[in-house]
């Protein structure tokens, strides 16, 4: 049951991924990813990671797609498609890295053939996540909102309109 | 009750990651980029709670909610220059956007 549920959510993953590069028009590879993203949280919830599959929902797929897609409509993309010239030569790039991936992942089997991961661990409950960031790790939480406001500025200062 | 191998998921991780890669060196749409950047960020996640769930341990998982919080850093100020490229070139090529001066 659970090798199955795994082997749905990963082939899922997989094969949306595929479909993030290959397809032509950028709405379709943000659809895409959102799918991946999807697929992820089940595999989150399947290593016990209850509270970030459901961040993974509201942050990634709720917040930072949505801004992906508000970018591609504001800009209207119909005519762009055409002039993105084809790069042959640069497809022959994925090659290499295929092969690099297999040996990664033969590499990653054999290193790990006989360690299951424990099933039904509830180490990421919202419980626990919520104690450890405000105990051990309150100062990096406490940066992460210094990070979000600069982003912020920085994106409101890099859009504006410099008309005076 | 049957578990599964700790390889697969790392399998998975690696084969996004892979991915993702390719899409970041293969397109010439900025925002195609992205997203490919955006699924390297997933597949290191996936790694990170991996192995968080294999150790038992929440210092991954703590790291992930921290790489979550930098992915939408990065995608609010690299969408940004997205608009600010397409407004000053009408186009989302990355190769005519050569000089860093107008």
């Amino acid at each position: 049951m659970e090798r199955a549920l795994f082997l749905i959510f990963a082939l899922t993953a997989i094969v949306a991924a595929f479909n993030v590069p290959l397809r032509r028009h950028p709405l379709h590879s943000v659809l895409a990813l959102l799918v991946v993203l999807g697929a992820l949280t089940g595999l989150y919830v399947l290593l016990g990671a209850y509270f970030l599959a459901v961040i993974q929902v509201v942050i990634y797929a709720g917040a930072i797609l949505v801004l992906f897609l508000f970018v591609i409509m504001l800009l209207n993309l119909r005519a762009e498609e055409a002039r993105l010239e084809r790069r042959p030569l640069l497809r022959w790039l994925a090659l290499p890295f295929a092969a690099l991936l297999g040996v990664e992942i033969a590499y990653l089997v054999r290193l790990f053939e006989e360690n299951p991961v424990p099933s039904g661990t509830s180490v990421g409950v919202t419980e626990s996540i919520g104690r450890e960031l405000f105990t051990t790790y309150l100062l990096p939480f406490e940066l992460t909102s210094i990070l979000i406001l600069i982003a912020l500025v920085g994106a409101v200062v890099l859009a504006r309109r410099e008309g005076r | 009750m049957t578990t599964i191998p700790i390889s697969w998921y790392l399998a998975v991780a690696a084969v996004l990651f892979t991915i993702g890669t390719v899409t970041v060196f293969v397109k010439r749409n900025a925002i195609v980029m992205l997203l490919g950047i955006e699924l390297m960020l997933n597949a290191a996640n996936l790694t990170l709670v991996t192995f968080s769930s294999y150790f038992r341990e929440l210092a991954g998982q703590i790291m992930v909610f921290f790489v979550m919080v930098v992915a939408a850093a990065e995608a609010a100020v690299g969408l940004a220059i997205v608009v600010l490229l397409f407004r000053h070139r009408e186009t989302l090529n990355v190769d005519e956007a050569q000089l860093l001066k107008l």
